[in-house]
């Protein structure tokens, strides 16, 4: 789950981080009033969860209240990158005289956490790491202790932070360590960590994701995950409970199990189609479940047809096939062609029950995606 | 021949009373598995389905001489159960449990350094040996014995490429699933050391997926140390950057380390064929052996 940067601020200050004074704000006369409560200049910045905000013009700074409505207009409202900008951050823009980064991540291969300082802050910090790797200072960390005082003291000067703002830097990196251990956090970032003219550090962006198989454990920033959905039908899918990601094609794609649903969506790729979406119904779908899971792909204006893809092991076919053909006998119409191609456990049975007046029932995997393609070509 | 289990493997279920530990030690139990014992916490002196129940690990192990465990405790406590297992002298520790907090698997790795029980998972359908013994959910029926190892980061998939080499009359020495977490046990690299080992093993299937450098790691093992050919597939091809696809592991980072074609190309150049469908990898199974 990744907090939208309001979100991930409110956590980094609550924990002590210096941050730049700022409120929320979803229309131009709050922007103004928020503004002016905060005094000028500020930064009037779109609350999405994309990457290059400011290139793509999703942060602008406004010297006066007519600048500050301006951006507000242009902010709000606008496409980014596919989002739909609800919401702006307004805040207290600071005069810095350098920036710095520092994170928090889990190094998969490492199998630990690591924790990164760089004095080239500010702008994209992956394009850094791949040209100037020595440019990051990484110090990995025993999660069983934690990052130990001298750790962060270590990354800092090894980074080249100047003496005169080691001790501070450190201290954020310290604090950014326990919010990321704490929050159960897979990245914690600040970038930039801004430094002023009077050698102060503050923290003008903001990056927080969670590890959403913890978030049993943190219910306050549970709470804060229907904030952050940016799309109604993964917010939907949260609801039902389903691993679902929206892409831009028509085939609707249903399937248990990931590396089975991504290689349904790599097969329809392959035979020329191109994926709606990622869905996930998970190990044992029951009846309901499959009835929410075509509800969803149904809910997708682009679908214009389904490939039902199920490899039963735990699941069994006759239940998935059940219930699929109680999902479509509640339609007067079948909104859109459903091919249907069931494996494994009682697939015989499956494929048995199934009413072929409302589905196309396929043997293979790859017959299947080929006939959702080509259903998908007719219909679009 | 197979490798890290066999027909003689002492197997201990961790949670052998809830649903899915009673359910699938049945079902173990139907395959052939000598299910020795089960542990569930204020349980011991149960038994379920025959199998004694005991409070501890320690106390299993001790009492019934396991070799191995299955873990299918909840993931909230999954973690505590894999430590507890890491601290007798089990030999393999497979935990199926999926949603283990990535946090909570990072001191569990950190352990791993300091005791000689390997583990493999979490998020894994288990281990099976055909027609000798399987830990975990594997569905045993689309399994035959042969001469084929297979290894997998994903359950539902190994499923659809090990039918379509069942079907055609591709038989396995051991099939492995390694779970598709951010940081697990047992890696690739481990699996194909086994199967470089096994002289049963005449070629080897490696599947993988989106996310981290594992498959790279890979194909740099069988470049440099692998005799036995191995046959590839990658998934998540159409994946795009930044969305987690299903499992916590499967994702492209922004800075496009882990996409399937860095994948493809480091397997490619170490001499594998990669399929682009499950049928084809079948196909260059066949070539190979």
């Amino acid at each position: 789950m990744r907090l939208h940067e309001y979100q991930a601020k409110d956590v980094f200050a609550d924990a002590g981080i210096p941050t730049p004074p700022s409120a929320l704000a979803t229309t131009a006369d709050e922007v103004v009033a928020r503004a002016a409560e905060i005094g000028y200049p500020v930064a009037v910045k779109a609350q999405v969860h994309v990457g290059g905000r400011g290139k793509a013009g999703g942060i602008e700074l406004a010297e006066d209240e007519a600048e500050a409505r301006a951006a507000a207009e242009a902010i709000l409202g606008m496409d980014l990158k596919g989002y739909t900008v609800e919401s702006v951050l307004v805040e207290g823009a600071v005069d810095f005289v350098n920036e710095l980064y520092v994170g928090v991540t889990m190094d998969r291969g490492a199998g630990e956490p690591v924790a990164m300082v760089s004095t080239q802050g500010g702008v994209n910090i992956e394009e850094v790491a791949a040209e100037d790797p020595d440019a990051i200072a990484r110090e990995h960390v025993d999660p069983a202790f934690g990052m130990h005082p001298y750790q962060s003291r270590k990354a800092v000067y090894d980074a080249g932070v100047s003496q005169s703002l080691a001790r501070d830097v450190a201290g954020v990196l310290a604090t950014l360590y326990e919010v990321w251990e704490s929050t159960d956090a897979s990245d914690a970032e600040i970038n930039p960590l801004m430094v002023t003219g009077d050698g102060e550090v503050i923290a003008a962006d903001a990056v927080l994701n969670v590890d959403d198989d913890a978030l049993f454990r943190h219910p306050d920033l549970a709470e804060l995950e229907e904030e952050a959905a940016d799309d109604e039908l993964e917010a939907k899918a949260n609801e039902y409970g389903f691993d679902y990601v929206r892409l831009d094609g028509n085939v609707g794609i249903i399937g248990n199990g990931a590396g089975l649903v991504m290689t349904t969506l790599d097969l329809v790729d392959y035979y020329g189609g191109a994926p709606a979406n990622f869905l996930d119904v998970g190990g044992g779908a029951k009846a309901e479940r499959v009835t929410n899971a075509l509800d969803m792909v149904f809910s997708d204006e682009n679908v214009d047809a389904v490939v039902f893809n199920i490899f039963g092991g735990i699941t069994r076919c006759d239940e998935v096939a059940q219930g699929i053909n109680r999902a479509l006998e509640g339609f007067d119409v079948i909104p859109k062609p459903v091919v249907v191609r069931l494996a494994g456990t009682n697939a015989a049975e499956g494929r048995e029950i199934l009413n072929d007046e409302l589905v196309t029932v396929e043997e293979t995997l790859e017959g299947a995606v080929q006939r959702a393609v080509e259903y998908a070509e007719e219909e679009a | 021949m197979s490798i890290l289990v066999d027909e003689d493997t002492r197997v201990l279920v961790q949670g052998i009373t809830g649903g899915e530990g009673q359910f699938h030690t049945e079902q173990m139990i139907e395959y052939g598995t000598n299910v020795v014992a089960g542990t569930s916490p204020g349980k011991g002196g149960q038994t379920v389905h025959g199998v004694p129940v005991y409070d501890t690990v320690e106390e299993a192990v001790e009492a019934e001489d396991a070799d191995a465990s299955v873990v299918f405790v909840p993931p909230a406590f999954a973690a505590d159960a894999v430590f507890e297992a890491l601290d007798t002298d089990l030999d393999l520790v497979v935990a199926i449990t999926e949603g283990v907090p990535t946090q909570d698997m990072a001191k569990v790795h950190k352990r791993l350094t300091e005791v000689d029980t390997r583990l493999q998972g979490p998020n894994c359908p288990g281990i099976i040996t055909p027609g000798e013994t399987k830990l975990g959910i594997l569905p045993g029926n689309i399994f035959a014995d042969g001469n084929v190892g297979l290894v997998s980061r994903s359950g539902t998939l190994t499923y659809q490429v090990v039918d379509s080499l069942t079907s055609r009359g591709i038989g396995q020495t051991t099939a492995i699933g390694i779970g598709g977490d951010p940081i697990i046990g047992t890696d690739f690299v481990d699996a194909l050391e086994r199967f470089e080992a096994d002289e049963e093993t005449e070629a080897v299937v490696m599947c993988g997926e989106i996310g981290g450098e594992d498959e790279e790691e890979a194909a740099a093992y069988i470049a440099e140390h692998m005799d036995t050919p191995v046959a590839g597939f990658i998934a998540g091809r159409t994946a795009p950057p930044g969305k987690r696809m299903g499992h916590a592991g499967a994702i492209v980072s922004g800075s496009g380390t882990g996409t399937a074609q860095s994948k493809i190309d480091a397997l490619n150049d170490a001499g594998v064929p990669v399929g682009d469908t499950p049928a084809e990898v079948a196909d260059n199974v066949e070539d190979l052996l």
